[in-house]
């Protein structure tokens, strides 16, 4: 018993301020792209879709040169950024990415606005550093969130399988870092008690039944959340277009209405934190 | 003291009938290594018969067991017959050798799996996958419903036992936690477990057909998939086979990120499971501290390539981010703090007696059964079996890698106690790592340049085997006559695991399934694919 209270001691409380203190995370850390129409060149209508091609899973489009990158589907491996000859697309240290907007996940080229708020990825080679002033991505509350979630939010976990990492970032709200619970937002073991499914995976055929079944059994209103590339869009699993043979998964969207998307491969859990406590209607001030 | 005992017989066993070198049945070569695919003797299926149970009786196991369609070999002039064509890797862990033989079939062969029981799933995948019967295989059925048009998943022939007192419990596909999908069903008497049945598929997703006529540009982002918490496991062995059969050296220091990498993942993972053992039997503080100390060592992976789970490190050639001087000292530092306060709070967990009294005698698997199933990894091990490729089976040109950690009960304890050791090891060895790095030069450099595709020579086959957190992890690739992948395979360590924990169960509490389960831990989407 001595050595338990000794050993406390020693180790501290290591519960994180959040969301009083904004975290920093590591500068190798990919985060919310960001295209500089200034720099970008097939935004100016000159010949480029290098970026396009870099892309190993097809998250990146060209209309007339000008790209547009899907963070439903981007893994943030940074391929693309590597292959940018005028570093007009950088991944940024910027952790907040989650959205109750499909279409917000749409990266496309904007005017650079100098700020001291988020310091770009340091895992490229940079000709100088650049310091990013981001508008934040629409997120509206849930309609709920007024009576119901506000207090109390629990989330049934639905692994439609994924990799497991994204479970992993998941269960790791749970630990006395982050301490979800603090919140009023835990995970339930059925989903009759559950407000939320938290959705994980591509869903492909053999995953299908047993989440409608898991679905149906949930009260209304239900709020489902789609957390990972996978779960938003199939990610990698999605069919291409490109002869590379897929298995046409498409992710949550293709059998369920998705209320809050939380992108990344896997997302880091400060994204998944701060998407959850915006979700129900907490002010998570910006970083 | 009695399991160790068998063990050295087993080993004399195997390095007196091992393998002799040079024998005309099967093709050796080294893990990491490339074969021209003709070079790989074609047996008859008697010959191949012979040479794979007394392999396998002689103390070596069977790493990858699989079926090619007969057009993607050049037929011998007996053998233009046979639509099929078996393929067999075998490891020894006593002379560090593999060796690869096929045989044709048509149709069907008679079953390894009751004298090989290692073999039971291997011949059920190639079933599903090629529908090749095995005769005589006690308990034929799918093992990921993976075929369109086939049994829907979860309508098979379970396994039942009849009487007025047995009764059934059913648990899954979706558990009560944060965790993938799996159903597993239990015959009890009682409280007893008579029999656990485990019948997983939920979460296969087409793994190696999406990789087959590879590799793709996407090819790398599958792998680090294959299970995301040994992303850098996979992906190792896959750049591993890419080099071989594009017949191109990695980059030396290339393979030090890597091995250091491997090691955060295995640090990461085993310090979590061991909170994980101890919130399962109520022990808080531990759970607590584990829970913490997996995100820092998942941060410092971060740190090294800016993801927890190691995606976007390694590549074809070597690795993406490399390591300057201020970030070795940063990695210095974090690891002997973390190192310190993980060995703090398992200490809590050992010197309680009721933890030790709750760990012991539970789940226990004997040498022999972890033997005959061909058990790898921490499972493996703590049975008592030498089993870790990266003293067996290294790949070429690593540092000398972590001591080997064994125990012999084959219980949860036993289990726990591989981990902690391995724990202490790999804190070791990355200090030891770490410090190399600050006497070398190199600072800032590219391992590799970005991930092209690399060329393959076609018509080889090449095998990476990577001792993973959780066990070995073994790839098999193909080439076809235009270099393209023909065939690759994976062989998750659970895939050869989950039947040591049913195994494990017979005659436990019901209610010792989830120490049971959290004491292997193993991967559902390793093994579905």
């Amino acid at each position: 018993m001595l050595d338990i209270l000794f050993e406390r001691f020693r180790q501290k409380h290591r519960t994180v301020p959040f969301p009083a203190d904004s975290p920093t995370l590591p500068p190798r850390f990919r985060g919310r792209p960001f295209i500089d129409a200034g720099l970008c060149t097939g935004a100016q209508g000159r010949d480029c879709d290098l970026c396009r091609l870099a892309c190993p899973i097809g998250a990146i489009e060209c209309d007339n040169g000008s790209p547009t990158l899907d963070m439903g589907v981007c893994t943030f491996c940074g391929a693309c950024a590597g292959s940018c000859p005028t570093q007009a697309l950088v991944f940024t240290t910027d952790w907040r990415l989650a959205s109750t907007e499909r279409h917000a996940l749409l990266i496309r080229p904007s005017e650079y606005m100098p700020g001291e708020a988020q310091n770009v990825s340091q895992s490229l080679p940079l000709r100088q550093e650049r310091f990013f002033q981001l508008p934040e991505l629409p997120l509206t509350p849930t309609r709920a969130a007024s009576g119901a979630f506000t207090l109390s939010f629990r989330l049934r976990q639905v692994t439609a399988a994924g990799c497991g990492a994204c479970e992993a970032d998941l269960n790791v709200l749970g630990t006395v870092v982050f301490d979800l619970s603090r919140f009023g937002i835990d995970f339930v073991a059925s989903p009759r008690h559950a407000d939320a499914m938290a959705l994980t995976g591509p869903v492909p055929h053999n995953m299908q039944k047993a989440l409608f079944k898991c679905h149906n059994a949930m009260a209304s209103p239900k709020v489902v959340i789609a957390v990972g590339a996978c779960a938003i869009s199939g990610g990698i699993f999605r069919a291409l277009p490109s002869g590379d043979s897929g298995q046409g998964t498409e992710g949550a969207l293709a059998h369920l209405p998705v209320d809050l998307y939380v992108p990344g491969c896997p997302p880091h859990p400060y994204t998944t934190l701060d998407g959850l406590l915006r979700f129900t209607g907490r002010a998570v001030p910006p970083a | 003291m009695a399991s160790s005992m068998y063990l050295d017989n087993v080993s004399q066993q195997g390095q007196a009938g091992g393998f002799p070198s040079g024998t005309p049945d099967s093709l050796q070569l080294l893990n990491g290594g490339a074969v021209p695919l003709q070079a790989v003797p074609q047996l008859s299926f008697s010959h191949f018969s012979h040479w794979l149970v007394n392999t396998v009786r002689n103390g070596g196991r069977v790493i990858s067991f699989f079926a090619l369609p007969a057009s993607c070999f050049t037929p011998s002039e007996k053998d233009g017959e046979h639509t099929h064509r078996l393929i067999a890797i075998l490891a020894s862990d006593t002379s560090g050798k593999l060796h690869a033989a096929t045989a044709g079939v048509s149709g069907r062969y008679t079953s390894f799996a009751k004298h090989t029981p290692q073999m039971h799933l291997f011949e059920r995948e190639i079933y599903e996958k090629h529908g090749i019967t095995p005769e005589g295989h006690p308990w034929l059925k799918p093992v990921r419903f993976e075929k369109t048009g086939g049994p829907e998943i979860g309508d098979t022939d379970f396994f039942h036992i009849y009487g007025d007192d047995i009764h059934e419990v059913s648990v899954g596909p979706i558990h009560a936690g944060v965790i993938e999908c799996g159903h597993f069903r239990f015959q009890c008497l009682g409280e007893k477990v008579l029999h656990l049945e485990i019948s997983l598929g939920y979460h296969h997703r087409g793994m190696e057909s999406l990789l087959r006529n590879g590799p793709y540009p996407r090819t790398l982002a599958l792998m680090e998939t294959i299970a995301g918490d040994s992303t850098i496991a996979h992906t190792w062995a896959y750049c591993t086979n890419m080099e071989a059969l594009a017949d191109a050296a990695p980059s030396p220091r290339g393979q030090l990120v890597r091995a250091l990498a491997l090691e955060l993942e295995r640090l990461a993972n085993h310090t979590g499971d061991m909170g994980a053992l101890a919130g399962d039997i109520g022990f808080l503080p531990t759970l607590s501290y584990c829970g913490r100390l997996r995100g820092d060592w998942l941060n410092m992976s971060a740190m090294i390539c800016g993801s927890r789970f190691g995606r976007g490190l390694l590549v074809p050639g070597g690795v993406l981010h490399d390591l300057n001087h201020s970030l070795v000292l940063r990695l210095k530092e974090r690891m002997t703090l973390t190192g310190k306060d993980v060995m703090g709070a398992l200490k809590l967990m050992w010197d309680s007696s009721s933890v030790a009294a709750r760990l012991s005698a539970v789940g226990s698997v004997s040498v022999e059964t972890a033997l005959r199933l061909g058990m790898v990894g921490v499972a493996a091990r703590a049975s008592g079996l030498k089993r870790d490729a990266r003293h067996s089976l290294p790949l070429p040109d690593l540092p000398t890698p972590p001591d080997l950690c064994v125990a012999s009960a084959g219980d949860v304890y036993s289990r726990a106690k591989v981990r902690h050791d391995e724990i202490a090891a790999s804190v070791a060895f990355c200090q030891r790592l770490l410090t190399d790095f600050l006497d070398e030069d190199g600072e800032d450099a590219v391992c590799a340049e970005s991930p092209a595709i690399p060329t393959l020579m076609p018509e080889y086959l090449a095998v990476s085997l990577v001792e993973g957190w959780r066990g070995e992890v073994c790839h098999v690739g193909i080439t076809d006559d235009s270099g393209r992948l023909a065939a690759y395979t994976i062989a998750d360590p659970s895939f050869h695991n989950w039947m040591g924990l049913a195994m494990a169960l017979r005659g436990q509490q019901i209610s010792d399934f989830p120490l049971c389960n959290k004491s292997f831990n193993l991967s559902y989407c390793g093994h579905d694919l």
